[in-house]
Order: structure tokens, then sequence, then C-alpha cells
């Protein structure tokens, strides 16, 4: 059943730092967004956009542990890799993120999990890319579709 | 509007001085000694800023009058403001997904015998 609020997803640019931070509550208590983080079951099942599959090749999720997964658009293969740096339970993970379009690249990202107590959870997730160009180049074109992908086909995917 | 353009815009507005410019240009045409005054600059410097903007063509100069006032391109800025509601929706989108993911935990979560998958 699908939750019955729905809370304002809240996008935050910094302007000192190549930081993108989202942030969401959830009406779940810290533990079960933390495990719909961390069983990639779970986590498939909300992670691409709606067009795409998720197909999760690797992932051990604990500290110095690695992940790998491959999203499909339309027959398209794009994959995503990085390492796990710190999995606290229900409370934070900070991973790296990379896309192999652009191996290069990596952003650092970190996920915080804060008790707002009654069952609800403040989720904080922020990513630090390699500079402004990139973050304002990410948030241009969406961090799941990839750089590499035309606007064009943006603007389908997003299309209702 | 391409790739490229967009990244020249984005980038011309990484820097905060010219946030700021931009910003007041938002409210009216200003010239570039309207301009300088309250950063404290030389008009050198906010020469520089505004040329970075104008080749990004977030602004415009008009070439009739002395004063040469500087213009604010709207329409490119509510195209930028478009693409980050875009992400922001697509974040909306996923987090949805995950708000349902929750809810069907609740039920798997439940007594034993009326779990149903």
């Amino acid at each position: 059943m699908p939750a019955t609020n729905t809370h304002e997803t809240q996008i935050v640019a910094e302007e000192d730092v190549p930081i993108i931070r989202i942030i969401r509550d959830f009406d779940a208590p810290p533990a079960k967004v933390f495990r719909a983080h961390t069983d990639p079951d779970l986590l498939a099942r909300w992670l691409g956009p709606n067009s795409t599959q998720t197909r999760i090749d690797h992932f051990d999720c604990r500290t110095g542990g690695s992940w790998h997964y491959t999203t499909i658009h339309e027959g398209e293969e794009y994959g995503f890799f990085g390492s796990f740096h710190e999995v606290r339970p229900d409370q934070m993970i900070v991973q790296t993120f990379t896309f192999e379009g652009v191996p290069d690249g990596v952003a650092l990202e970190r996920l915080e999990l804060e008790d707002l107590g009654n069952g609800r959870t403040r989720l904080t997730a922020t990513s630090l890319v390699d500079s402004f160009e990139g973050r304002d180049m990410i948030l241009a074109s969406g961090m799941d579709v990839g750089v590499r992908e035309g606007y064009d086909k943006l603007d389908e995917l997003l299309s209702p | 509007m391409s790739a490229e353009q967009l990244s020249k815009v984005f980038s011309a507005l990484a820097d905060p001085t010219r946030r700021d410019i931009v910003a007041r240009l938002a409210s009216a045409d200003a010239t570039v000694s309207e301009l300088a005054e309250p950063h404290d600059m030389t008009l050198q410097a906010v020469s520089k800023h505004i040329k970075v903007l104008e080749e990004a063509g977030v602004v415009s100069r008009s070439r009739d009058a002395q004063r040469r006032p500087v213009h604010l391109e709207a329409e490119i800025l509510s195209l930028m403001t478009k693409w980050i509601d875009r992400y922001r929706r697509e974040a909306e989108e996923r987090y949805r997904r995950l708000d349902t993911v929750l809810a069907d935990m609740d039920d798997a979560d439940g007594p034993g015998p009326d779990r149903r998958d």
C-alpha cells in the first residue's frame, strides 16, 4: 500500500562547496529506512527511474565493502559502482559513487537518518562532487540517467 | 539550449559575485558602475564578470545608449529553474517509490500468517 502522506523532497545546492543535498521525511522508523537502503532486493525496487530497470550486480553493504549496479533503459545499460566507507546501522552510510561513463569522476555520498520519533525518519543525502560544473550538470540532467544521455531523452523519460 | 551552453550558464553562475549581479539585475537593468558599487570592486573587475555572463547568454547589453545598461535574459534563468525542478521531481518520484517499499515492509513485518508474497 502506498503511504498516505507524501512529504516534500527538498534539494539544496550549496554556494561554497559543490554539494547537492536532498532532504526528505518518511513515515517509517530509521531501522526500516536503513534496511530499504541495505537490502539489495528492496533497494532495486525504488532506486532507478520508473522507466528503467535496476539490476544489482554486487552489493556488500558493510564498512569496507563495495557495490555495483546497472540500470537498463531502452536496451542500453549504464553501470555505477562505488565503495562503502562507513555503514552504521540505522544511522549513516558513507559511500563513493562513480558512473562508468565518466570513470574519472567520483562523488562522495553521505546518507544520514535522523529519528523524528513516532515512527518517522528524516533522511539527508549529501553528495559532494568534483567540481561546480560537475555538480550543476548533475542537477541539470538527473543523476540516475547519467550525463551522457541526451536531454531529449530526459524529456521523454520524465514526461508522465 | 545545447548541453554546452547549459554548462556555460552553470559555470557562469557558480561564482557568488556573478550571482549577486544577476540577483540585482532581476529587479532592473543597471550600468556597470551601478553594479560595481555594492561590491567595492573596480569597474574593470565587474566588467570581466559581466563579460562571462554575456558569453553564457545570461545577460545582454544594449548598443545604443552611452550607458549601455546590462539586461538580464530572464528566459535563460527560468530554463535553469526548470532543470533543477526536474531534478527535484525525479528525486521526489524515487522517494515515493521508497514510501511504497517502506509501507510494504510494514506488511511483511506483521504477524507471520498474514504475509502474502
